[in-house]
């Protein structure tokens, strides 16, 4: 992947603790978590099952319950846990100072 | 002789010069700035000089002997204005020295937040011996301190001052103490020991202003209230000093910037210490301050090294406040915890793994094993032949894993079984076999094992099974989640009988096995812990479902529905032409009637949520609660208003219990109904509560259902006047509160109760009633706030709106 450009969307304390909100880059919806112990990640913001905006689910330890079938989502994977399969796409963060800086390609963005 | 001129006696120049004293005491004549009139002391002990338990001198690294024997041309108590690197000379205020080699290590400043009132005599940063003497001077018994910032330096001080008879007060911006270096069940603790000094602490409390006339008298809140203070401590952090650098054109980001031989952007100028940046970090604590001291002192001599970074550790250095914390303790999917409580001891103790190697650990209480644990991590070294016991240290490693039963067997008679209570084995054998116990529930009434913490219930039900042998029947227990061992019954009890005011206390007493819980256990502490301390508990908005938190219900698309309050689902023309008006304003793709005489308004988007309250409360209306496990609707008949047939005035009786009952939490939905007679036209006996008029008054039907199960209501009792029966479903609803576990509706808490219970203690006993209905009175009286309009005024405001993103890109 040559495409390193970083966007820099904010401060790590714009996210609530335990908490995400959602930023739009590319045309693309994009879920920011920050968990309880200040990490930051970022998945699509579409849970695999039937595509639930996982930045309005309960955030525990390092993973996120979808707010409308509560599958449990794999914060650093994107990876659906336990018995359901399925995943949702993950994004390169960086922290710099308090800024957080997201990488997102451009080749998958056309496809949606 | 080559010239090295070093700006900042700090230690980390102070171990630089060591190092190079050593290796080549004659390749370099020294000239040393430092700002503070003094040289090089043990900044690190100016707590125990703060609290009298050592004095300054004990505290000196080098004193003049030192700096004469090693030739260093001392220029304390004088600042350095410049740096010309071109002509290399450092510009002091008494006169220029020229330099072949520069060393800044000019430290750090405080950080003062920028509020009125900052620059008040009174208000002390903590960071030299300055500071602290201020500090001694201001400490007279009774008087008040109030130290901003509850991290490792605020803490410190707070113990200093109050050790000295001061009055302390910590305000700090965090919800726990020390977030950094602390999780949330460690922090907790560290509070209640910090209180049990007498210190107070006030989270989530940002400072608005330091007040006084001439001097410090107080400091505002946010929230408003004013705190007195003689002395205020700002202590909420500390950025890199880099005036001086920045000035001669160095490369400074937040730091200035260095290369892993510490050389900054010019090449014979390095930098060491809390002012330098490297790899984007910065650095506050000593250890790899030392480590970069090596490195200058190489450097210097033209010898090979390089910095990196180490894990560190942190120890609050606060007598009787034992905690130690060391590298990363963040959960993650490839991570596991290991986590052991002792309540009683107030001892937490965390060991993240990462496969086979400990990446972190946090403790609390008993920090003995800091040490051995903290080597674990710093050897990245493979664990995996001792996981097993490697939570109780290194003392227990060797022994060899037991079925647990088979453990407990062994145990003698003698052995302890519940630290809290004082219970040994034998005393448990022979209350079973003597009292032919044969439940859990019946052990802890008997002999109190598990009844205080709860934590050792597996243990005392395993005496239990390994007692009774095949006549055990194992067990109907059904713990709350995996985080716990404990029922929600259980874990309800405790809340109460040992005042847990919030999840970490609950977490921290209860033994929970996780460090921050899960998605099933944290609404329902949540739930249980705004039931039971109204007024006190301040709700967790992250533990609760996103229903709950944004106040809508969310749709399978993402968009959420908003159900505004009708009072006994009565309406006005004025109220539905505002409605009408304002799906149009909005595009409202869909409008319809629900089940519960509301009109719910479907599709709206999150960020749009708060405007099209914003007109629903101009318009008199407030939030329906559609989403909440709490008070819905109030669903009502015409009743004798207008009906023929009506007994009693069915509307208004809807409109005033649905006022009386608007928002409270409930551990489930609840639905009410009233019908003005018999012919039950508002379907009230399907309804979690149901009046039924009559001629001669009104019947009270409880535990209806009409969802999944079917279940018709059973009649709780008979009532004469509208007044008893707000009394009597006010009560009603305060036992379902108190009783039922979290997500139980009315009519399975009643199947597991029992009717009789439920009609004891509303019909027959007055005086429960009663107590029951001042209770729901007083939870009531915080429950109802309309949540919209605290949104529309900027609650939360960041729950509703995506980020922008900021324009410029930053491509590398």
């Amino acid at each position: 992947m040559s495409d390193t450009t970083w966007f820099v969307i904010g401060s790590v304390d714009d996210i609530p603790r335990r908490g995400a909100r959602t930023v739009r880059i590319r045309g693309r919806e994009i879920a920011v978590f920050r968990t309880a112990d200040d990490h930051v990640f970022a998945l699509e913001n579409r849970c695999p099952h039937k595509g639930g905006p996982l930045a309005d689910g309960i955030v525990h330890g390092r993973k996120v319950a979808c707010p409308l079938h509560n599958w449990v989502i794999d914060l650093e994977s994107g990876r659906a846990t336990g018995a359901d399969h399925g995943c949702a796409e993950e994004f390169a963060v960086k922290i710099e100072g308090e800024q957080i800086r997201l990488s997102v390609p451009e080749a998958r963005a056309a496809a949606e | 002789m080559k010239k090295l001129v070093v700006i900042g006696a700090g230690m980390a120049s102070g171990r630089a010069l060591e190092h190079l004293f050593e290796a080549d005491a004659s390749a370099y004549e020294v000239t040393l700035f430092n700002a503070e009139p003094r040289g090089n002391y043990n900044r690190i002990m100016l707590s125990p000089v703060l609290s009298g338990e050592k004095s300054y001198e004990e505290i000196v690294t080098h004193d003049d002997a030192w700096y004469a024997a090693n030739g260093v041309n001392c220029r304390f108590g004088e600042r350095v204005t410049a740096i010309d690197t071109a002509r290399k000379v450092v510009v002091g205020e008494k006169g220029e020295v020229a330099y072949d080699k520069l060393l800044i290590a000019t430290g750090s400043a405080p950080f003062i937040i920028p509020v009125p009132g900052k620059d008040l005599p009174g208000v002390v940063a903590y960071r030299d011996l300055e500071d602290t003497n201020a500090m001694i001077d201001a400490a007279k018994p009774g008087a008040r301190a109030v130290v901003i910032g509850g991290g490792l330096l605020g803490l410190e001080a707070a113990a200093g001052l109050r050790l000295r008879g001061m009055e302390v007060t910590v305000v700090h911006l965090m919800g726990h103490l020390m977030e950094r270096q602390l999780d949330e069940a460690a922090g907790y603790l560290l509070r209640k020991d910090l209180e049990k000094r007498g210190i107070s602490i006030l989270l989530n409390a940002s400072t608005k202003a330091i007040v006084g006339s001439g001097k410090v008298e107080g400091v505002e809140l946010a929230d408003g209230t004013t705190i007195p203070a003689d002395i205020v401590v700002m202590a909420v952090g500390i950025r890199p000093e880099t005036t001086v650098a920045k000035a001669a054109g160095l490369t400074v980001n937040r730091g200035i910037v260095v290369t892993p031989q510490m050389v900054t952007s010019d090449p014979d100028v390095l930098a060491l210490g809390e002012c330098v940046e490297f790899q984007g970090q910065l650095f506050g604590l000593v250890a790899p301050l030392y480590d970069q001291a090596k490195v200058v002192a190489a450097t210097l001599l033209g010898k090979e090294a390089a910095f990196t970074p180490k894990e560190l550790s942190t120890k609050l250095k606060v007598t009787g406040c034992d905690l130690f914390s060391a590298g990363d303790f963040a959960e993650g999917d490839n991570r596991e915890d290991i986590v052991l409580r002792d309540p009683s001891r107030g001892v937490y103790r965390r060991v993240v793994l990462e496969g086979d190697r400990v990446v972190g650990a946090v403790m609390y209480g008993d920090t003995a094993e800091g040490s051995w644990f903290f080597d674990l991590i710093r050897d990245k070294a493979d664990v995996s032949a001792m996981r097993d016991t490697l939570i109780f240290g290194q003392a227990y490693q060797g022994g060899s894993p037991l079925d647990p039963m088979a453990a407990v067997a062994a145990l003698p008679d003698e052995a302890e079984i519940c630290g809290c209570n004082g219970v040994c084995k034998g005393t448990i054998v022979k209350a079973v076999t003597e009292k032919g116990l044969t439940s859990l529930e019946e052990v802890r009434a008997v002999t109190k094992a598990s009844a205080s913490c709860g934590q050792c219930t597996s243990k005392v039900e395993q005496v239990l099974a390994v007692t009774l042998g095949d006549a055990f029947t194992g067990p109907a227990r059904k713990t709350m989640c995996k985080c716990t061992d404990l029922t929600h019954g259980e874990v309800r009890d405790f809340i109460r009988s040992k005042e847990l005011k919030s999840i970490p206390a609950v977490m921290q007493e209860l033994g929970w096995k996780t460090s921050c819980g899960c998605a099933t256990c944290r609404p329902a502490l949540n739930y249980y812990l705004v039931c039971d301390w109204p007024g006190e508990y301040e709700d967790d908005n992250r533990s609760r479902f996103v229903n709950e938190r944004l106040h809508a219900n969310i749709q399978k698309d993402g968009t959420f529905s908003v159900v505004p309050r009708m009072w006994g689902g009565l309406t006005t023309p004025a109220e539905l032409r505002a409605i009408a008006d304002i799906a149009d304003k909005h595009r409202v793709p869909t409008v319809k009637m629900t089940g519960g005489q509301r009109i719910d308004l479907l599709g709206i988007k999150k960020e749009n949520l708060t405007a099209i309250w914003t007109d629903l409360n101009d318009a008199g209306m407030i939030s329906g609660a559609a989403y909440a496990k709490g008070l819905r609707t109030v669903k009502t008949c015409v009743g004798k208003e207008w009906c023929r047939f009506g007994t009693q005035y069915s509307m208004q009786l809807g409109v005033d219990l649905e006022k009386l009952m608007w928002g409270s939490w409930t551990p489930a939905k609840v639905k009410l109904a009233v019908s003005g007679c018999p012919r039950n036209c508002s379907e009230a006996t399907v309804k979690d509560i149901g009046i039924i008029c009559v001629d001669s008054g009104f019947d009270i039907h409880i535990s209806g259902a009409a969802g999944l199960h079917v279940r018709a209501t059973d009649l709780l009792g008979h009532v004469e006047t509208e007044a008893e029966v707000l009394e009597y479903c006010g009560a009603v609803l305060q036992m379902y509160r108190e009783g039922a576990w979290y997500l139980e509706r009315i009519y399975k808490w009643q199947e597991r109760v029992g009717l009789e219970t439920i009609r004891a203690a509303i019909m027959d006993d007055a005086e429960s009633r009663k107590a029951l209905w001042k209770r729901f009175l007083l939870s009531q009286s915080f429950a109802q706030v309309d949540p919209w309009r605290e949104r529309v005024e900027g609650l939360e405001s960041y729950e509703f709106n995506p980020i922008t993103i900021v324009p410029a890109l930053a491509a590398e």
